[in-house]
């Protein structure tokens, strides 16, 4: 469960390069095929499209960043020795809340902050926190004991274990986690036009309501696309940033 | 305290909102079952078609649900059913697939091969040895599976109310549009509690299905 | 060099009980010495071993390494000073084979290019290419060669003393000896102060300079392993040394030991009857013939030349075996076993003749500290 539903294996590069090269294809063909209906829908929405997206991807990067930055150190925080004691709860905790559908975390907000592009923030960044702290504990927690009591034994200070021990051998794991709580912040970022955050769902459920096929595309095509390109993004990172000695991907 | 009040008088509604919802991740999971286990077990014969169809469900999953819901309405409106009940089960359907084939796949790829040389050995036929040797080990594994899409299906169902599909999201969306905070929490609570208690639940039978000596085997995700 | 004086340790269980995990331990290992700690799992030796570099802070005692008091040492500085291997091996799998031999030198300031070079050297002592094993990682090798990286990461910064927890016990047991052979041969020059924790009774007695046998916390007995074996002070170290504990002594003791003086010997051209006489003079029922050099040839048997007259060449048997005068008792004894013989002429690295063991003087040997204890105990 800790890898999570995206959980990279040795085929992941290769499943990235699939991908990349399907959604190429895919949009030539469609392009190809479709030159007339899709040109139609661009000539339509292209301001729309635009301005919309601009605002979707404000919000996967400011609500997955700030997920990021402060699910890192409260993992760290939460692997540490005098934690102990409550790691064990708090990672119950952490399960059941990576449990809850996105779509009532987006509702919760709601209550608690009204509608608007904050609370859509605050919904999306505590969808995507749970995933991250979960990794980033588990993946420190997952490091051998024996490489800890090595760096110890040879008297490396606690702070220098975590940084040159801990962290690189955690870091594949918790890069994992980055990559499925990013996965479900762009799958759930269209949602956010439904509490008022905007972004490209206001095509899509604009487009629902009204029955409005091209709108409809105008608003699922883009997001589509920029949900393949966050998740290929995260592959191409997770293979080249992760040192080799520590990366199952590369041999 | 308004809200409990609000459930206490709509327990008819909550409750059929509940079977709505789980009878459309049921019916669709049942269908993932029947055609991604067989697929799983198929693709350990090749390994390239096993790249390949594990590749494209892996695709499948990346695709926000409202943009797999979207692209549906255009292509099954053309039967007539582009919003509702199908379209839920469709995406469903889909989005399960990578779990179930793959722990279907890597279950059976990761039966000792001890075990089936020792099957080999007492004379089996390949079929049998499915049978009676592979698919019993490999049970708890895709189990872990289901569990992982019924989890993650609840949600996605509640998503599909704005596709007319119904179930407990209608709660939500009803609350958002009408700024109806009772409506909200209710939907919100109940489609948590269903998740976590399905993920418990599915916990519980894939330990049970686990024989003692192979649960460091069944751990799966 | 490494000191402890009434050592204890005391842990508490998580059902509010105690356990004394070592109590009150006291040994001595001199510079340039292996101490084996050995013993059981759950003996107190690991415990014991890891309170030295303050990894398991201790209950009380006094602990001495280099001559310092370590209560007055920062662990952290200590630990910098100690080389410390541990069975897992515990390379870091984010470095390469260089960075984690280079971790100490580079705790301790070590300038950058002098550090690298000292990583090269230390591969090399353990016939590591380092032209192609320096910008690996610890994943591209095998188990063996991960075990000499694992000893020399922590030779790297030159330290005094080392500690050893079960260093080799991960390897499968023909590595094993090459990678103890190896270390013994660089500790025959380094010459470091080591204490090695071990469950393995034949690896202690390799190793080992002392041995302390460690039983429920408590230090058993602390002497030379050829001592331990013959003396066992108790029924508990008899039995955990085994019923075979004599015949382990056997690896302790070198031909020379108990060889008997090749004096007595007749060359191919000398008279049979010459041979008889010094035979029966001696007292031998055997005569080893050499050749014009002094090299073991063949032999006469007393029986086959009573009334034999002649040149010894007309008479003499092939010898069925030989063995060398370093060979260890062990080596011996199996070779006589499968010749089926009492005695065996012994030779040097070159063939000469240098003199025989018999049978009878190896028991003798093994039996000799045995009647002087007895002799011992009855004055």
């Amino acid at each position: 469960m800790s890898r999570g539903i995206l959980g990279a294996d040795a085929s992941d590069s290769m499943k990235t390069r699939a991908v990349f090269v399907i959604g190429i294809a895919l949009g030539a063909a469609l392009t190809v095929a479709t030159q007339g209906y899709l040109g139609d829908i661009w000539r339509i929405y292209s301001e729309d499209i635009i301005y919309l997206t601009k605002q979707h991807i404000v919000l996967v990067l400011v609500s997955s960043g700030l997920a990021i930055l402060v699910g890192l150190p409260a993992g760290i925080l939460l692997s540490r020795d005098f934690m102990r004691r409550y790691s064990e709860t708090l990672l119950q905790v952490f399960n059941i809340g990576t449990t809850i559908p996105t779509l009532a975390i987006l509702a919760l907000s709601i209550t608690l902050l009204g509608i608007g592009f904050k609370p859509a923030i605050f919904g999306l960044w505590v969808a995507t926190l749970l995933p991250i702290v979960r990794n980033v504990f588990q993946g420190l927690r997952e490091v051998p004991a024996h490489l800890k009591e090595a760096a110890q034994g040879m008297g490396m200070t606690p702070l220098h274990i975590l940084r040159s021990v801990e962290l690189p051998n955690a870091l594949y794991v918790m890069f994992a986690g980055i990559r499925t709580a990013v996965a479900v912040n762009v799958g759930t970022a269209p949602l956010a036009f439904l509490i008022g955050g905007g972004g490209l769902g206001e095509l899509i459920f604009t487009g629902i309501d009204l029955n409005d096929m091209q709108m409809l595309l105008a608003g699922v095509i883009p997001v589509g696309l920029l949900s393949m390109l966050a998740d290929y993004t995260l592959a191409k990172g997770q293979f080249w940033l992760i040192p080799r000695g520590v990366n199952p991907l590369r041999p | 305290m308004e809200t409990l009040v609000f459930i206490s008088q709509n327990l008819d509604l909550i409750f059929e909102r509940t079977v709505q919802h789980m009878s459309i991740v049921f019916v669709a999971i049942g269908l993932a079952i029947v055609t991604g286990v067989p697929i799983g077990i198929l693709i350990t014969l090749n390994q390239k078609a096993a790249d390949i169809v594990l590749y494209i469900a892996a695709i499948i999953i990346t695709i926000p649900s409202i943009a797999l819901f979207g692209l549906m309405i255009p292509v099954l409106s053309l039967i007539g059913q582009g919003v509702g009940y199908l379209p839920a089960v469709i995406a469903v359907l889909l989005y399960s697939q990578l779990p179930i084939i793959r722990n279907t796949y890597t279950a059976i790829t990761n039966v000792d091969p001890a075990l089936r040389e020792a099957a080999r050995g007492l004379g089996m036929t390949p079929i049998q040895r499915l049978r009676r040797v592979e698919i019993p080990l490999a049970i708890p594994v895709v189990m872990a599976g289901v569990r992982i899409a019924v989890v993650m299906n609840i949600g996605i169902t509640a998503i599909a109310t704005y596709i007319g599909a119904g179930g407990l999201g209608a709660f939500i969306s009803r609350g958002i549009s009408q700024s109806d905070p009772r409506q909200l929490i209710t939907g919100a609570l109940m489609v948590s509690l269903l998740a976590i208690a399905s993920d418990y639940f599915l916990l519980w039978l894939q330990k049970r299905l686990t024989p003692a000596s192979s649960s460091a085997t069944a751990g799966g995700h | 060099m490494i000191k402890l004086e009434k050592l204890s340790k005391i842990f508490e269980t998580p059902n509010g009980g105690t356990v004394m995990a070592a109590d009150k331990v006291s040994l001595e290992v001199p510079e340039g010495e292996i101490c084996v700690l050995l013993g059981p799992s759950g003996c107190g030796k690991t415990t014991t071993l890891k309170m030295i570099n303050g990894l398991i802070p201790k209950t009380s005692g006094k602990i001495h390494v280099a001559g310092r008091d370590t209560d007055t040492i920062d662990p952290v500085e200590l630990r910098r000073s100690i080389g410390y291997v541990i069975q897992q091996i515990g390379l870091f799998p984010n470095m390469t084979i260089e960075d984690n031999i280079c971790i100490v030198p580079d705790l301790l300031g070590w300038e950058r290019s002098k550090a690298r070079k000292r990583a090269a050297e230390l591969l090399d002592l353990v016939n590591l290419d380092p032209s192609i094993f320096l910008k690996r990682f610890p994943k591209e090798l095998s188990g063996g060669q991960q075990q000499r990286v694992g000893v020399i990461r922590a030779l790297a910064a030159d330290p005094p003393v080392l500690l050893m927890d079960e260093p080799f016990g991960a390897i499968d047991p023909i590595n094993r000896a090459v990678i103890q052979d190896e270390f013994l041969k660089m500790q025959k020059e380094l010459r470091k102060t080591i204490a090695f924790v071990s469950h393995d009774i034949d690896e202690a007695i390799k190793m080992a300079d002392k041995i302390a046998i460690f039983k429920d916390g408590k230090l058993e007995q602390f002497s030379s392993p050829d001592d331990l074996l013959a003396r066992p002070a108790s029924d508990f170290i008899a039995s955990f040394l085994g019923s075979d504990r004599t015949l382990k002594r056997l690896s302790l003791l070198k031909v020379s030991d108990v060889m008997l003086s090749g004096r007595v010997r007749v060359s191919a051209e000398e008279d049979v009857g010459k041979a008889r006489d010094m035979m029966k003079e001696a007292g031998h029922k055997n005569i080893v013939m050499v050749g014009p050099r002094g090299r073991a040839r063949g032999y006469l048997h007393l029986n086959d030349v009573v009334e034999a007259t002649g040149t010894v060449e007309e008479h003499y048997q092939a010898l069925p075996t030989t063995v060398n005068v370093d060979a260890d008792l062990r080596t011996a004894v199996s070779q006589m076993f499968r010749h089926d013989t009492t005695w065996m002429a012994c030779v040097d690295d070159d063939g000469f003749f240098k003199g025989f063991i018999t049978q009878r003087a190896i028991s003798h040997q093994l039996g000799a500290t045995y009647r002087d204890t007895l002799a011992e105990d009855l004055t």
